[in-house]
């Protein structure tokens, strides 16, 4: 026999609903954890990328042990922490004597390894190392524009995966209306060479040109680093073409209190809020109408209509 | 600047510019990230010059812009949610072309003569709230009616109950079960753990009989065979022998068996049946081990002295009366001597 377990609470429910498959997906969320062993610079990293992805990232603090996602078994832990924090791509750093400052960047598909970028960290700046108008200091949550420059990004199929995951995890959430305003930061990202990006953060000061379109300037706001790509795995093509899936139409929203057809045309309903005129403040209260009296008369005269039935003693 | 040469995505604000390359790494970093900032600023510059010429609509917080949905095709990160299968009365409506009726929140209750809720608490036209039912022929005598009442009632929900969940299975069977919803097992099932029964096929239906047919004495050779049924087969050899009596035909066969095996043997070793110098290094090496075991023997026995246990020894002597149990005592007692 099976039994059927909802939630008991709203809150519960609504919480499983936020989680739940979407037609159109809220964003990705950032979870970033750190092996057994990590260096210096490499905890830096990870403070700084959470702190520039704040709002949508989730940071452990702990060691982990057990992680190894390039290896086959390594990644059932990262698959349960992806599950429990409802992350998408995670930030994994490692460091060791083979492999110093490691980052590896990933995303999943329903909870499943999706694709992973392994890179090395180099010539890191902190944001701290950086002196800049304190105006400019990017606001956290802002959406971010995206620069890539270089013919690597195109030509070497390495970089052309990490500039995708790369985006993946810069670009925040997808927003339909946007605040010219509001934009005040860049990442630029570089191919330096074959296997080497430069990567940077920068704040955005806008300049009169003259025209309606003012002139940009970069002021690096950091941090700042080297990514050198290591290993990489991309998904098979079958797992790439069902997480490729859109949904051809868009989910409709209910159109509230319109009606109409075609003789008489669009129709709306408006509703008023009912005038509480006993509650209104009258310029001198006088004894008759107070409210306790207006009611203590009322119910005198009928003691019947009660909107809720008196409970009866039953005999 | 040429802005066509940069690829521009503005549902994600991003540029990519494919076509830069250093022609000769800057030397110093300062240099390397000037150069780099600086290709960064015109691809921000192409994104501003296609941002600021949407049409945008004036807020008290700046100028709000509609983006266009982005071009970047990422990956999903959870898969699309599954339509809903309809349930077994929306499938029944449908084919008797029911369709659903709004109905009104309120309702006439007849015994108040108020308007009244339809549903819930306090509601119009509430069976359960007669206090008096008026008896009937076809009653049943000795039957509580307010019993009755209160047990249809809850038929009814375990009924509903019982729709509920069925339609749950199916919609869990495609997957698009509601995310605030969980099917449990309250029990184990017992197909559960085993494997469904696999439908036997006839050849083994037929392996089976023949083993079965095996317990007779005749191995089934005259058990009743039904109708159609083939004689079982036998698998594997019978051993035969051949006569031992000498004659004709079958009756020499034994013999040239055992000939045949015989010269084989034979003329295979002829010219090396005694191979002179195995031999005496044989005979060589065993009475050196005889010399050396006479000895050792002295040596050997204090050695292994301490493996020959006390009560071990006395039934050696109970059980055999024969001299190497007796001479095994012996020396067991002169080792005790001469640990003590």
């Amino acid at each position: 026999m099976l039994q059927v377990k909802t939630p008991k609470k709203g809150r519960v429910r609504r919480a499983l609903e936020k989680r739940a498959p979407k037609l159109v997906e809220n964003g990705k969320k950032t979870l970033i954890l750190h092996g057994t062993k990590t260096s210096g610079v490499l905890n830096a990293v990870l403070t700084e990328i959470y702190n520039i992805k704040k709002g949508s990232a989730v940071k452990f603090s702990r060691k982990n042990e057990n992680i190894k996602p390039f290896e086959s078994g390594g990644e059932t832990s990262l698959e349960f922490f992806s599950q429990r924090t409802d992350c998408s791509i995670f930030v994994y750093g490692s460091h060791s004597k083979k492999r110093p400052d490691n980052l590896v960047i990933g995303r999943t598909y329903d909870h499943h390894i999706y694709d992973l970028v392994e890179v090395g960290v180099e010539n890191f700046k902190r944001m701290e190392s950086f002196a800049y108008d304190k105006n400019l200091a990017p606001r956290i949550g802002s959406k971010p524009m995206i620069a890539f420059v270089g013919e690597g990004f195109e030509n070497v199929e390495e970089l052309k995966h990490l500039k995708e995951v790369l985006l993946d995890l810069l670009r925040g959430e997808v927003v339909e209306n946007l605040n010219i305003a509001g934009l005040d930061h860049v990442y630029v990202c570089t191919s330096i060479s074959s296997n080497r990006v430069f990567l940077s953060h920068c704040g955005l000061r806008l300049k009169k040109s003259g025209t309606a379109v003012p002139r940009m300037e970069l002021v690096e706001v950091g941090p700042s680093m080297d990514l050198i790509v290591r290993r990489n795995r991309l998904p098979s093509d079958s797992l790439r073409k069902e997480a490729m899936k859109t949904a051809r139409e868009q989910p409709k929203k209910k159109l509230k209190n319109v009606s109409g057809d075609s003789i008489q045309g669009k129709i709306g309903k408006i509703y008023i809020p009912d005038q509480k005129i006993g509650e209104m403040a009258l310029p001198n209260k006088a004894k008759g109408i107070k409210r306790e009296r207006r009611e203590a008369k009322l119910k005198d005269q009928d003691n019947g209509h009660a909107s809720k039935k008196q409970k009866e003693n039953r005999a | 600047m040429e802005t066509s040469q940069f690829e521009i995505d503005l549902g994600n604000l991003f540029a990519f510019n494919p076509h830069h390359q250093f022609s000769s790494l800057p030397s110093s970093r300062e240099e390397l990230v000037k150069e780099c900032l600086e290709k960064g600023t015109e691809l921000v510059q192409a994104i501003a010059n296609t941002l600021f010429n949407l049409p945008s609509t004036e807020d008290v917080d700046g100028p709000l812009v509609k983006l266009p949905p982005p071009t970047t095709r990422l990956p999903r990160e959870k898969p699309l949610p599954k339509p809903k299968p309809p349930t077994k009365w929306e499938l029944f409506a449908k084919a008797r072309g029911i369709k659903n009726r709004k109905k009104d929140k309120i309702s006439y209750d007849e015994p108040t003569g108020t308007w009244k809720r339809r549903y819930g608490y306090d509601r119009a036209n509430d069976e359960e709230n007669i206090p008096i039912i008026e008896a009937k022929i076809t009653d049943e005598p000795g039957e509580d009616p307010f019993a009755k009442r209160q047990a249809d009632k809850k038929k009814r929900v375990e009924k509903q109950d019982k729709n509920r969940l069925q339609n749950l299975k199916q919609a869990a069977k495609v997957g698009a079960l509601p995310s605030h919803v969980q099917l449990a097992a309250t029990a184990l099932p017992i197909t559960g753990t085993q494997t469904a029964p696999k439908k036997v096929t006839k050849d083994e239906l037929v392996s089976v009989a023949g083993i079965a047919a095996s317990a007779t004495a005749s191995g089934g050779k005259f058990d009743k065979k039904l109708p159609g049924e083939k004689p079982a087969q036998h698998k594997g050899k019978y051993r035969k022998f051949l006569p031992v009596v000498e004659g004709k035909g079958i009756g020499s066969q034994e013999k040239e068996q055992t000939e045949k095996v015989l010269n084989k043997l034979i003329s295979k070793n002829s010219h090396e049946i005694l191979n002179v110098d195995k031999a005496v290094t044989m005979y060589n090496v065993k009475k050196e081990k005889r010399k050396n075991q006479k000895g050792k023997s002295s040596a050997t026995s204090s050695k292994l002295k301490p493996n020959t246990k006390p009560h071990k020894k006395s039934a050696n002597k109970g059980s055999s009366s024969s001299k190497k149990g007796s001479s095994s005592s012996k020396k067991g007692s002169f080792k005790k001597t001469k640990a003590n």
